[in-house]
């Protein structure tokens, strides 16, 4: 059937079952919103404040549902607006597919009004990147990024189509998901993986083999849970592997929900901020098995001196992660909950109670000095955590306050927490909160921040009103950008510069500027009845801003210096 | 760890933007291209590229997996200098404004055996086939006339005897394994 290439770009999106799409509109998309228009009752079309909340509103998207997010954008700064939110989703391998529309044809490369080229600018951050000319090519294209967005190591894909190429006709025919794999450059892209002979579609069996003995002789093995147990939804067989081999087990800030926070192998998160127990596991384990996780600088802050008297065994996905920040001895390259279920096959039940019983002793959280008078992070997260639903699902920005809530609220299943990790950008939380809540409009949806990072990106606090989503906004408020402030207390003797931001606005008036209520709390028990207002707001579809004081002295602790031994804590 | 001038071929899907995607790998990693040649193969699908860049052991690893992970990258492999032969096409135009240096840039370009391809009355120009070693030593003895103008197509190599890039690994294989679309 011969149709525009907006709306061929429409029957794409539905072939791929998508129902919902973040953006904002502009000069050359319109021909995408006016398909959009006709297709409104099948795809919801949530529009947000600026382009940047759009795309961690469908990064939030896809990490919560683990569905792939898509997000529309205009071209020029519309698409700009959109790089950061690209580059969080690459650092975090989240599966979104990003759709600008540049100008046409024949402005191309004129430096015409709104013209960037996006494609280049986004190929270093993405997955693939296409520019699309001719409408007959979109259908292939879009059957491709999608494919692509979430096979392998999941990650960011952008698609920039043309004006003209929106507007132009071309044949297209209806081809069901499971069949896009037999048709154009996706068969082509197939055909190649299986020429090679090797190719396995299953982790290798004799990789697997050498890491059952290798754990056979282990007296003292530790496991790392990373982003690839969440991704890969495989928490049933990372905790049933665990809990054989009876190891500790250390998350990283991506592995939040990989397993339970509360298991009793957990020891916290490991690294810069992490638990003494997981340090020092990690210190003092003579076999580590780090599963989905890249050692990143903020894990293996001295790659060398890392995990010393252990041999190190790393399983990932993406073959580029073996001995890039650290070497290993051992790897398995498969997906985590295949070659978990293969372990689980072939590893007996053992026992490690002393080698536990030594870690166990070191804290897995962190005490604060408590008394009524004052908030510390662990008494407002113990009590958001407390009087939440089990299945919470909270989004963070990023500072101290996304550090706190990952040491003292523990996640039970992958995607619960939603957080920029590898990006680490300020801003992040609404949105994805926003992201989380559209795609899972049944739980309850937290969303984490700091004055710093609220500041940044607060506008979206129109969209969560306008479309009845009620989220809960914890303010962590210590009028500092805490996490800058802390290195400059504890690296730069002291001297505060521009970490004080004293100033507006006042985020209860701001939320009533958005047609919403909050409350400022001082204390424990203002926390709790804020709480209970915002539940009750929440259940007319309001959101609710909790804006915590807390103390401006507080610090993440414990804390290791990058490029210093893990058990080299700066502060306890 | 001793930093050293390391062959790599590379076949990859022939369309536009490839070229500019694996140049700026090497730039965002911190390299830098010495030298570059790009052509079709057999396969007028498949371009094949010969890079030349200066790393020690565990970059040149690192860039490997970088570039075997890209989705338009079919293979990727290091070349080892003993098991594989490298040669570029160098064109020099050298001055040459008497009968006497003509004799002499022709017998040079006969000893190396190379091609006059070009004359005119004041200069020459010649092609040389081979190896840095080779070309190096064509442009020293020229130098005396003058060069006016050299250009190089960049390097090409093959891997020596049976083997070929298509050689099936298991590391090729773990690296298909994360492109697979299924």
């Amino acid at each position: 059937m011969e149709m525009t290439g907006a709306k061929i770009l429409m029957e794409c999106l539905l072939e791929q079952g998508v129902d919902t799409v973040f953006g904002y509109p502009g000069g050359t998309i319109l021909n995408v919103y006016d398909a959009l228009y006709h297709y409104q009752d099948r795809i919801q079309h949530i529009l947000v404040s600026h382009e940047q909340g759009a795309s961690h509103a469908a990064d939030g998207y896809a990490r919560s549902t683990g569905k792939v997010g898509v997000c529309f954008a205009t071209s020029g700064p519309g698409a700009t607006n959109l790089v950061t939110g690209i580059a969080t989703a690459y650092m975090d391998s989240s599966p979104v597919v990003f759709i600008t529309c540049n100008v046409s044809q024949n402005l191309i490369g004129k430096d015409a009004f709104q013209e960037v080229d996006i494609t280049g600018i986004a190929m270093p951050i993405t997955k693939c990147t296409y520019l699309v000319r001719d409408p007959a090519d979109i259908a292939d294209t879009v059957r491709e990024a999608f494919a692509l967005a979430r096979s392998g190591r999941p990650g960011p894909v952008l698609i920039d189509i043309v004006k003209n190429a929106t507007a132009e006709k071309a044949e297209y025919e209806y081809l069901p998901r499971e069949k896009h794999t037999s048709t154009g450059r996706l068969a082509g892209l197939i055909r190649r993986a299986r020429t090679s002979s090797l190719k396995m579609p299953e982790p290798n069996q004799d990789d697997v083999n050498i890491l059952v003995d290798m754990i056979a002789q282990s007296k003292k093995p530790m496991l790392i849970c990373g982003g690839g147990v969440v991704r890969g939804r495989a928490h049933r067989e990372f905790r049933e592997f665990a809990h054989r081999i009876d190891a500790p087990v250390a998350i990283t800030l991506m592995g939040g929900g990989g397993i339970s926070g509360t298991d009793e192998l957990a020891t916290g998160m490991i690294g810069m901020h992490g638990s003494k127990a997981s340090n020092m596991a990690c210190d003092g384990c003579d076999l580590l098995i780090a599963v989905g996780c890249r050692f990143s600088d903020r894990v293996a802050l001295k790659p060398a001196t890392f995990a010393r008297q252990a041999k190190i065994v790393h399983i990932d996905i993406d073959r580029a992660e073996i001995d890039k920040n650290v070497q290993t001895d051992h790897h398995i390259i498969g997906n985590a909950k295949q070659v978990l279920e293969l372990l689980n096959r072939k590893v007996p039940q053992y026992n490690h109670s002393e080698w536990k019983k030594y870690v166990f002793s070191f804290p897995t959280e962190t005490e604060y000095d408590e008394n009524e008078y004052v908030l510390t992070p662990k008494q407002i997260l113990s009590t958001i955590s407390r009087l939440s639903p089990e299945d919470t699902i909270v989004a963070t920005d990023v500072g101290q306050h996304q550090m706190w809530a990952i040491q003292h609220f523990h996640f039970d299943y992958p995607g619960q927490l939603l957080t920029s990790g590898g990006f680490g950008a300020m801003g992040f939380g609404l949105g994805a909160a926003i992201g989380a809540k559209v795609g899972n409009p049944d739980k309850h949806v937290i969303h984490i921040t700091g004055d710093g990072s609220f500041r940044m990106n607060c506008n979206e606090l129109a969209t969560e009103e306008f479309y009845k989503l009620p989220i809960l906004t914890f303010v962590f408020n210590n009028h500092r950008l805490g996490m800058v402030r802390q290195w400059q207390e504890l690296t730069y003797d002291k001297r505060f510069f521009m970490t004080t931001t004293e100033r507006g606005p006042d985020f209860v008036k701001l939320a009533e500027a958005y047609g919403l209520k909050g409350a400022q709390v001082h204390t424990v028990e203002e926390l709790e009845a804020a709480i209970q207002e915002g539940m009750a707001e929440a259940k007319q579809g309001r959101g609710y801003v909790v804006d915590c004081i807390i103390q401006e002295g507080e610090l993440v602790r414990p804390m290791v210096s990058g490029g210093m031994h893990i058990t080299e804590f700066l502060v306890n | 760890m001793e930093e050293k001038l390391r062959t790599l071929s590379v076949l990859v899907e022939n369309e536009s933007g490839v070229l500019s995607q694996i140049a700026r790998l090497f730039s965002r990693k911190g390299f830098n291209i010495e030298s570059l040649a790009v052509g079709t193969t057999d396969d007028p699908h498949i371009s094949r590229m010969t890079i030349e860049v200066r790393a020690n052991d565990n970059h040149t690893n690192l860039m490997c997996a970088q570039l075997s992970k890209m989705v338009p990258v079919h293979s990727v492999k290091l070349l080892v200098p003993g098991h594989s032969i490298r040669r570029e096409l160098v064109l020099y135009k050298v001055r040459a404004r008497n009968s006497e240096d003509k004799n002499e840039i022709i017998q040079i370009a006969n000893i190396f055996r190379g091609a006059i391809i070009d004359v005119s009355k004041e200069t020459l120009t010649l092609s040389v086939i081979g190896d840095e070693k080779k070309t190096d030593a064509v442009q020293e003895l020229l130098e005396g006339f003058g060069i006016v103008e050299l250009v190089r197509t960049g390097m090409i190599a093959l891997e020596r005897g049976k083997y070929t890039i298509n050689e099936d690994t298991k590391e090729k294989g773990e690296f298909n394994y994360g492109k697979d679309v299924l």
